[in-house]
């Protein structure tokens, strides 16, 4: 019986990635790139060189972030659209110590307190759409999508008001910190081995707490059947707050990465739109944190590899975000179709 | 319209819900269809409406064979029902409910109104065309669907258990729209476990049990033959078991709850330790809410429920769980565990111990607890991959070894005899030792047969108290059916 749902499991697999291929192709092909040259382009410009593989591994960190936070919030079966907004979140916490730590002996010091800031601040944006359901009974998506709002116009009235810079206030962001405030990168490379740490450690300590501990397995209860773990003694709303609590950390700490790591400053689009992304990433990965880094490794290389296709064939580099939409839907229509068929069809009574 | 129905069969899965059921209804009568839950009328009158297709038979109308393929082309062949919960669009208004499945191009607006308050009239019905049909009683979106069906052109109108929630002046009015309905020459179905219902009523009725059909009468009616056809016979003498009853543990005082069809009213009760309380009535009559009320997963609208003298109200169900008291639902799968959870991590979620799960514990819990309870499945077997029966002695594994007040939801439902036999010594002992158990159950003939005191519902309220040694299965029968 286990070979068998293994056979099946990789005969679905192979199908829905063929079928995923072939639309890519097509997809090219409408855009008119050679579908091939498109495809070299895209894995050169993402591994053909050590610069590109840093480049590669900066996405990388951020979005294993987020992943490994949404996996707690899909485990109790919530929808954590919110994690855009905790990344923000994040990054104004991150920024304003950093701030403070601006011309201070003590570099170091402040460098590290933004960190458990940027935890703090996603996790308290989070933990806000999380009061919102469990008290007022809002869907956590559109709480969080509301919250995206209005991250998101803070960040811009930060950046364009109180912390604007010297002179002008520009979309490039606010003034860059001192070399000091930021993360150490490898010389040569502007990759940071602190952050591949961290996120190396996040998806070791998610994998554990989802399988070994008392919060995973009540995380797993309630996202399986609220009602039975609410009978079995747990108390539903304590762990949605917990699980989003978690997520927004993480989610925060991704925030934080971007602007000690990355950008040295706070941006507009300091969320990159990783935390859309990670949600893509997780559903690929079947809600399980075991292909999280691979699949995220996936979409950082599409990512990076697709700024090279405007200057190589003149096509436009939204097409990998077009490409990254298709591939997702293509998979979660394939994935849905399988179980709709294999799902039992209910009995009706007298 | 003349209907018959010949060797009509339903199977659902293994359960055959209509068992070759033969039956004819003649024109302007009003017939109604009489059994217990689960004795196969719903089926039978969806089946007929086109609601769900059967497995075998004919339906002749008028002595010609038809098929349908859904409730549109039964309603286009005359046939129109009236379902148990109202199939109506509560957000829309009544004339804009009373329209729909009108022809388009038929009657404009204003026609429509005129309609819809000129076919009110004889009836006595009155009903704002303009107030959202939300708004409205369930005596009242009865009224409206009836209507509806009568302007659709309906002949034969079948009513599933009409008169549960609606108060008795719209049960008047109902009753008299149906004989004037009947003296027009329409021909009504009734179907109702209510036996009073059909004896005001109806011309004939046909009882059905277990799917086939029991017996079938003409006005008036043998009370007494009915209620052996709906329940079997003969009743045989409950045995009695002198029981040692010691203190009141949960008491509830005049309670009243919204829930299930009925909901549940002014009812007072007293439970003790070591006593097995089993609670009768139809489905829905208010057991389901009585034991929610109990076990503090709802609070009452008003009246208090204390346990051990100390008043419980806003307090939830993990205070009343704190002290002892131990509910189980009848839905196992849906409200009782937890699918994609293994037996071995069931018994893990009752460790309120540090931050990791013990594996090695919970496997160790798990299989004393499968070895205990006599579980087909291993540690590592998934909830949702045991059978009924085993989902249910699961349950009753992951109980506290020492219950205090258990309230169990049908819980031998679905269990084959050695199971369920099994089930009860289980509880019996657990009662012996002190526990109070209540549990509702659809069978007559095992509540009798286990219980020590018998608490009777009907539409929401308890119209029989008993000690089982005072009373007979036939008196208990009567009083399920509303007879008291």
């Amino acid at each position: 019986m286990d070979t068998e749902r293994i056979r099946e499991t990789a005969a679905r697999t192979a199908l829905t990635v063929t079928a995923v291929l072939g639309l890519l192709g097509v997809i090219l092909l409408a855009a008119g790139a050679p579908p091939l040259e498109a495809v070299k382009h895209l894995f050169l410009g993402s591994l053909g060189s050590w610069m590109k593989i840093a480049h590669v591994l900066t996405a990388w960190i951020p979005l294993t972030l987020c992943a490994c936070g949404l996996l707690y919030t899909f485990r109790i079966d919530l929808w954590n659209i919110g994690v855009e907004g905790q990344v923000m979140a994040g990054a104004i916490c991150a920024t304003a110590v950093l701030r403070m730590g601006a011309e201070s002996p003590l570099p170091g010091l402040w460098l590290s307190a933004a960190f458990p800031a940027g935890v703090l601040g996603g996790g308290l944006w989070a933990w806000l759409a999380g009061v919102l359901k469990t008290r007022g009974g809002v869907n956590e998506i559109f709480a969080g999508l509301g919250l995206n709002f209005v991250a998101q116009a803070i960040l811009l009235w930060l950046i364009f008001g109180p912390w604007k810079r010297p002179g002008i206030a520009s979309m490039s962001g606010t003034k860059p910190f001192e070399p000091e405030l930021w993360l150490p990168t490898l010389s040569g490379l502007r990759i940071s081995p602190a952050g591949l740490v961290l996120s190396l450690a996040a998806l070791v300590l998610t994998g554990w707490v989802l399988r070994k501990t008392r919060l995973g397995l009540a995380l797993k209860a309630i996202g399986r059947n609220r009602r039975a773990a609410f009978l079995h003694g747990l108390d539903p709303s304590r762990y949605t707050l917990a699980a989003m609590g978690l997520a927004g950390g993480l989610a925060g700490l991704a925030g934080t990465f971007q602007v000690t790591a990355v950008y040295h400053r706070l941006i507009p689009a300091i969320s990159s739109n990783y935390g859309y992304l990670a949600l893509l990433v997780v559903m690929l990965s079947g809600f399980r944190a075991g292909p999280v880094p691979a699949i995220a490794l996936f979409f950082a290389c599409l990512n990076v590899g697709s700024i090279q296709l405007p200057m190589m064939l003149h096509i436009d580099s939204s097409l990998s975000g077009v490409a990254q939409g298709v591939l997702v839907l293509a998979f979660l229509f394939f994935h849905g179709r399988y179980r709709r068929k294999h799902v039992r069809q209910p009995g009706g009574g007298t | 319209m003349r209907i018959a129905l010949q060797d009509i069969s339903k199977q659902y899965g293994r359960v055959r819900a209509n068992d070759g059921v033969t039956l004819e209804i003649a024109e302007g009568t009003i017939h109604g269809i009489l059994g217990e839950n689960g004795a196969g009328k719903s089926t039978l009158m969806k089946v007929l409406s086109g609601y769900t297709r059967r497995t075998g038979g004919r339906i002749l109308l008028d002595g010609r064979p038809v098929s349908f393929e859904g409730p549109a082309e039964a309603v286009a062949a005359g046939i129109g029902m009236l379902y148990q919960d109202p199939l109506d669009f509560p957000r829309m208004t009544v004339l804009e409910n009373f329209s729909t499945g009108l022809a388009a191009g038929g009657p404009s607006g204003s026609q429509r109104r005129r309609l819809l308050l000129s076919s009110c009239e004889p009836f006595g019905f009155s009903l704002d065309p303009e107030s959202p049909v939300g708004l409205l009683t369930v005596g009242e979106r009865q009224q409206l669907e009836l209507l509806r069906l009568l302007a659709l052109g309906v002949e034969l109108l079948i009513l599933d258990e009409p008169t549960t929630g609606i108060t008795s002046r719209q049960r008047n009015l109902l009753f008299e729209a149906l004989r004037t309905l009947a003296s027009r020459g329409k021909t009504i179905l009734l179907v109702s476990h209510k036996l009073e219902d059909v004896e005001a009523l109806c011309h004939r009725a046909t009882v059905l049990r277990l799917g086939r059909v029991a017996g079938e009468a003409a006005a008036p009616f043998d009370t007494h033959r009915l209620l052996q056809w709906m329940f079997g016979s003969p009743p045989s003498p409950p045995p009695c078991v002198d029981s040692e009853v010691g203190r009141p543990v949960l008491r509830l005082k005049r309670v009243s709850a919204p829930g299930g069809r009925s909901g549940l009213r002014d009812c007072s009760l007293s439970l003790k330790e070591g006593e097995l309380v089993g609670l009768a009535g139809l489905e829905g009559s208010g057991q389901g809410v009585f034991l929610r009320l109990a076990a503090g997963l709802t609070e009452p609208r008003s009246g208090s429920v204390s346990l051990d003298a100390s008043d419980m109200a806003g307090r939830g169900y993990h205070a009343f769980r704190e002290r002892g008291v131990t509910f189980l639902p009848a839905a196992r799968l849906e409200e009782g565990l937890i699918p994609g959870l293994t037996i071995a991590e069931h018994f893990a979620l009752l460790e309120q111990l540090g931050p990791v799960v013990s594996e090695e514990r919970a496997r160790s819990r798990a299989a004393r607890g499968i070895e205990q309870f006599r579980i087909a499945g291993r540690p590592e077997t998934g909830a949702d991959a045991l059978s009924g029966g085993n989902q249910q002695r699961l349950l009753l594994a992951l109980m506290p070894s020492t219950p205090r007040v258990l309230l169990l939801e049908q819980p031998t439902r679905g269990l084959d005899v050695e199971s369920a036999n099994w089930v009860w010594g289980r509880l019996v002992a657990h009662a012996a030792g002190g526990a109070c158990i209540v549990f509702s159950s659809s069978e007559l003939e095992e509540i009798v047969q286990v219980a020590t005191r018998i608490v009777v519902f009907y539409d929401g309220r308890v119209v029989k108290e008993v000690q089982t040694c005072d009373t007979s299965l036939e008196e208990l029968a009567q009083a399920v059916a509303g007879k008291g």
